[in-house]
């Protein structure tokens, strides 16, 4: 998938993590991860970001991500409804 | 064991909180909303994060309803094919007003349980009731579909089509539910009333249990966890209740070892839909964790 613009999804609300990816001109996957359990979490979270973004073919991108206490399928919906965004894609892949 | 329905949660579908949290209040069933609880610019989102929490959270034996758009919305058909996907235990179909609505959701189901694999007719459907139309048709809508497991009103759009308002006895709405739950039992499914918004008011809201119950509803629809107990415990039987029943039952089993047509108890003869009932209470005692068959032995 091909980031066109940027994309957002998810709030700040408890529970909730907010997501915003845009492309990055520098190779890799960069993450500014805010998140008051980041010591204990913060290794999974930055995890589950990444393998959903790897799984969706975004490889060159910088993540803003500000966490509040979210769950790993939060965390994976919130990526994926961001790329879908960012890409401007409707073409969604249910399995 | 029948499954009970006395409380069916509204969760809305794009709170992360809500959806995590769902499961530990103790309802019957959850139903996770895609439809007037989410604001149209985040229908996507809801999607994602409802069908990413069936898939990974572990809700153990509640029933997982989602509440999708209509198929004659831009989102209907995307929802439906989500929440199949990640294993809904049933699809809540708004604003059905013809078995033709049930029977084109029921085609959009079959066609994805097709392509991926998941048992034909796994997926169960619910349709709710919400305007003067689909009251007059809630019998040909009840027997629709095998997937129907129950028919519910929705009060709020179905008094805005009569043309009147709520009122707190509920009066604009005795033909609705009447006609709902007749309709159900005719079709043999499940009747689920409408939801009670006001928190503060739990006086009232006890009372339209109560109507409800009397009217033969299997459940209710709720807004707020602290709503679940209050309806339990009305619909709940109690230890008397359960009592009579047994005993009842175990007339009914003397008679039975007698080869007698008739049950008597305390002299009184005992008519059959009596003892329907105490099969019923007895059913619903267990189902309710009030009873276990194995004290009978």
């Amino acid at each position: 998938m091909n980031l066109i613009s940027k994309g957002f999804a998810g709030t700040l609300e408890s529970g909730d993590i907010f997501i915003e990816i845009e492309k990055s001109e520098q190779p890799g996957i960069h993450i500014d991860l805010q998140s008051k359990v980041k010591n204990q979490y913060g290794k999974q979270i930055f995890s589950v970001i990444t393998e959903t973004l790897k799984e969706n073919g975004i490889t060159n991108v910088n993540v803003k991500a500000v966490d509040q206490g979210s769950l790993d399928c939060t965390i994976r919906a919130r990526v994926t409804t961001a790329i879908y965004r960012g890409c401007g894609r409707t073409d969604y892949r249910w399995e | 064991m029948k499954r009970l329905r006395r409380t069916m949660l509204f969760v809305p579908g794009n709170s992360p909180g809500m959806i995590r949290d769902a499961h530990i209040y103790g309802s019957d069933s959850i139903m996770f909303d895609l439809e007037d609880s989410v604001a149209l610019g985040e229908k996507d989102a809801a999607r994602h994060l409802v069908y990413q929490a069936l898939k990974f959270i572990d809700y153990g034996n509640i029933e997982k309803v989602v509440r999708v758009n209509p198929l004659n919305t831009a989102y209907g058909k995307d929802d439906i094919e989500a929440m199949v996907c990640a294993g809904v235990d049933v699809i809540r179909l708004p604003k059905t007003e013809t078995p033709q609505d049930i029977l084109d959701t029921e085609n959009a189901i079959t066609e994805i349980e097709k392509k991926t694999g998941i048992e034909i007719g796994s997926t169960k459907m619910m349709a709710a009731i919400e305007s003067a139309l689909g009251v007059v048709n809630a019998y040909p809508i009840a027997i629709s579909s095998k997937r129907l497991v129950g028919i519910a009103l929705g009060a709020e759009d179905y008094t805005a089509s009569l043309k009147t308002t709520r009122s707190l006895d509920g009066t604009e709405l005795f033909f609705a539910r009447s006609q709902i739950v007749v309709a159900a039992r005719a079709a043999g499914i499940d009747a689920i009333d409408t939801v009670f918004s006001n928190l503060n008011d739990m006086e009232t809201f006890e009372k339209e249990i109560r109507l409800i119950k009397q009217l033969g509803f299997d459940g209710k629809s709720v807004i707020n966890p602290r709503q679940i107990d209050v309806v339990h415990k009305i619909f709940n039987p109690t230890e008397k209740e359960i009592e009579k029943a047994l005993r009842i039952l175990e007339a009914m089993r003397e008679a039975e070892t007698k080869g007698s047509g008739v049950v008597n108890l305390d002299g009184k003869m005992i008519d059959k839909p009596v003892l329907l009932r105490a099969e019923r209470m007895i059913d619903m005692a267990i189902a309710s964790g009030m009873y276990y068959p194995d004290d009978m032995e």
